[in-house]
């Protein structure tokens, strides 16, 4: 039986179980319902818990574990001149005995009667079937084949049994269990306390995952370039790592893509902060509904445009423009039409994520704008201030840790982005201060580092892990230190 | 023998207040919020030096008409308000009128408590700092310490003036906030059932202070309570369902109505 035919049978356990729990608990009410503790569904979703969960438990189990000692087998049953060629060898034969396997089920009997007596060729009757093989298959090959098959097929069997029997045992366990007082009710909370924990431990155990795979991959690199060059090293030139010479020695500093992260982020915030605090305080205090109602949706679409499209829109649209404009402007001032913009420049670059981020500032602030209380508005208006003396002295200082918390969250989105920066920001990787100039981030060496045919195990590929894990640094720290300033100013507040 | 003296001047002072003049004039007052028209008609005066108490039930229309005195419904979207209303004779609804100079002389405290999250000391000058009333730091401090000593609360807080001003408890954060209107030295001062937040000690505190209040401030006030309409003020208006029912002297309001409405209302046959 199939895994997803097991399933469903389940499911279909499962239906029969709540149909029959709740009858159950129906027929045990006689007929007055509020002697039961719980209303019948719940008796119905208890039975057809017991009947799912335990047996959907060992079936995952059993399709995790049993693989592994399915192979077991097979590898202590491959001849002894096998293993004498050492583990790669093992697991390649190993490989290819599950290939052959796989190919074994597709031949009728009288083709397979052939192979194992030998009067045809392993790898012809398998290609027949479009299985390809490395080699011509050597005869002990067939052998550990149809072990391996005759064990996945009884390992099937059993498990399709004991399956279907732990979920008729636990839906039988949990009928016999109702009664009127029975606290069905209570139990099915636990299970859904339950449910939601795990979803929750699911999405922090990602984290941690992805975080100790980063960092393993990271302590590798840190293996073969020290940790000083690297934070400290103010020269960014990986070079390539050509096949079989991995002595290629590279620079790996970071310093240069941080502070083209750090300027770009910068530029882009400077941007982004008052067009987006502004927008706030005018939707939030003076836009009448009618106004908010449009002018709200239209600035969050902004939010919903992707970022590869404000790439393009930069590299096409905007550093051209600012470049024609800054020849322009020259030839104006020095009579020498030289631009002094590159196309892709700091500028560019930050004056887009800039855009981009607007609506991320507004819509933050927004939020917090109006979550002032009314009351404080009231009580300035009502001593005779203006509605910007109001905000400027009442409802911004009231709002200001939500909208530090908001402009640093901001922040951290401007040091992670990506495609805005991959397409407008420039690959030099260079320390300087002039915005006009193309410098690169972080996340654009990344992404260079990152393209192309690639060997895992040359510092060319693997500094793309400490970068990713020192970009995560920072934005964990803007983010705690967000954490902190609002907490601050609350207790300030409150 | 001195209270009584005190009492006897003020029974004297009610009985002459039909001499008392008009501070603020309203006169066929409506306001509507939207299509639905929340006062209908409402010709009251409000006379000087005077408390003047707004009573009657839920949604009456009592705390629209406080608003449209210094015109706080402007910040209402929805809200209209015809008829004419008069301050010293000019009408503060002329669109010649500046809303925040009508505000400095009328001012007004909410009903629940709405300190700024600043310090004490702030919460005091912020009226004065933005008016200019103010040049040195001398004069600032000046005007804290005699605001917070008409609010009763000096012996309080002055030697945390700089600390926040929401620390305090509910009474003293009202009385801060009638020290922050007095401090802007408006004529006239409105307040929205300012003890409803409060409890019985702290709301005899500020009625208390009404008291003191009355002899410099025209003073109205909304409340829920008839005992202190009684307790504090001289006139009393009666709202019901927009329309104002009676406006009188509080004793007679209080013992022998005109209108049965107000007897029913008092007596607490409905509301």
């Amino acid at each position: 039986m199939s895994t997803s035919l097991i399933l469903l049978i389940i499911l279909i356990v499962g239906l029969a179980a709540y149909f029959a729990g709740r009858a159950r608990a129906m027929a045990s009410s006689k007929g007055k319902l509020s002697v039961l503790h719980s209303l019948p569904g719940y008796h119905g979703v208890y039975v057809a818990i017991w009947a799912v969960l335990p047996a959907a438990f060992v079936l995952a189990l059993w399709l995790l574990a049993s693989p592994f000692f399915i192979e077991n087998s097979v590898r202590s049953a491959l001849p002894e001149s096998v293993h004498s060629q050492g583990s790669a060898t093992t697991e390649l034969m190993l490989g290819q005995v599950m290939q052959v396997a796989n190919g074994l089920k597709r031949l009728n009997s009288d083709e397979l009667t052939a192979v194992t007596s030998g009067s045809s060729s392993l790898r012809d009757a398998l290609a027949a079937k479009g299985v390809p093989m490395a080699n011509a298959g050597e005869p002990y090959m067939v052998e550990a084949a149809q072990h391996y098959n005759s064990l996945r097929d009884s390992s099937r069997w059993v498990m399709s049994a004991v399956v279907l029997i732990i979920a008729i045992a636990g839906a039988v366990f949990a009928i016999r269990g109702i009664s009127a007082p029975f606290r069905a009710r209570n139990r099915v909370e636990r299970v859904m306390l339950g449910t939601l924990l795990l979803a929750s431990s699911i999405a922090i155990l990602t984290t941690v995952g992805i975080v100790g795979s980063m960092l393993s991959e990271a302590i590798r690199f840190f293996q073969s370039v020290s940790p000083s060059a690297f934070f400290f090293g103010t020269v960014w030139d990986p070079r390539f790592s050509a096949a079989g010479s991995g002595g290629t020695e590279g620079q790996f500093g970071l310093l240069p893509l941080l502070a083209g992260t750090l300027y770009i982020a910068f530029v882009a915030m400077l941007f982004a902060v008052p067009v987006g605090l502004f927008a706030a305080i005018y939707m939030a205090e003076y836009a009448r509904p009618v106004v908010r109602g449009i002018a709200k949706p239209l600035l969050e679409i902004l939010a919903g445009i992707p970022t590869i499209v404000y790439g393009f829109f930069a590299l096409v649209t905007v550093g051209p423009f600012l470049r024609d404009i800054s020849a322009q402007l020259n030839g104006l001032v020095t009579g020498n039409y030289v631009n002094f913009i590159q196309a892709q420049s700091v500028l560019t670059a930050g004056l887009v994520m800039g855009i981009m981020l607007i609506p991320f500032v507004s819509s933050l602030s927004d939020d917090i704008i109006t979550q002032v209380p009314r009351s404080l508005r009231d009580g300035s208006l009502g001593l005779g201030a203006t509605r910007s003396e109001t905000i400027k002295r009442v409802i911004l200082p009231a709002a200001l840790p939500g909208i530090v918390g908001a402009l640093l969250l901001t922040a951290s989105r401007a040091v992670g982005e990506t495609m805005i920066v991959v397409l407008a920001a420039g690959v030099a990787a260079r320390m300087q201060l002039n915005p006009f100039e193309a410098m690169t981030t972080v996340t654009v060496k990344i992404v260079n580092q990152l393209t192309g045919d690639l060997e895992f195990n040359s510092p060319q590929t693997l500094v793309a892990f400490a970068l990713g894990i020192t970009l995560f640094a920072i934005t964990l720290c803007l983010n705690i230190y967000a954490l902190y300033i609002v907490r601050k100013y609350r207790e300030q507040y409150e | 023998m001195n209270m009584m003296s005190e009492a006897a001047v003020e029974k004297a002072l009610d009985q002459k207040m039909n001499t008392v003049p008009f501070k603020m004039i309203g006169k066929d007052v409506s306001v509507y919020y939207g299509e639905k028209r929340a006062l209908f008609d409402v010709n009251l005066n409000v006379r000087e030096n005077t408390v003047t108490a707004l009573i009657g039930p839920s949604g009456c229309g009592k705390s629209t008409f406080l608003r449209t005195l210094n015109r706080m419904n402007d910040t209402i979207d929805s809200c209209r308000v015809t008829g004419k209303i008069t301050l010293d004779d000019g009408d503060i609804y002329d669109p010649s009128i500046d809303v925040v100079e009508l505000r400095a002389r009328v001012g007004m405290v909410f009903q629940k408590p709405n300190p700024f999250p600043k310090s004490i000391y702030e919460n005091v000058t912020y009226g004065p700092k933005i008016h200019g009333l103010a040049r040195t730091k001398a004069e600032l401090d000046q005007i804290v310490e005699s605001s917070l000593q008409k609010a009763g609360l000096w012996n309080e807080v002055k030697d945390r003036l700089h600390e926040s001003g929401t620390g305090l408890s509910g009474g003293q954060q009202q009385r801060l906030c009638i020290a922050r209107a007095v401090a802007v030295s408006p004529e006239v001062i409105l307040m929205d059932e300012p003890c409803s937040a409060l409890d019985p000690i702290a709301t005899a505190k500020v009625e208390e202070l009404i008291h003191e209040l009355r002899a410099n401030y025209t003073i109205v006030i909304v409340t829920h309570s008839m005992q202190q309409a009684a307790r504090v003020s001289q006139r009393t208006a009666m709202f019901h369902l927009g329309n104002l029912v009676e406006e009188n002297d509080t004793d007679k309001m209080f013992t022998n109505p005109d209108d049965q409405r107000t007897q029913d209302y008092i007596m607490g046959r409905f509301g």
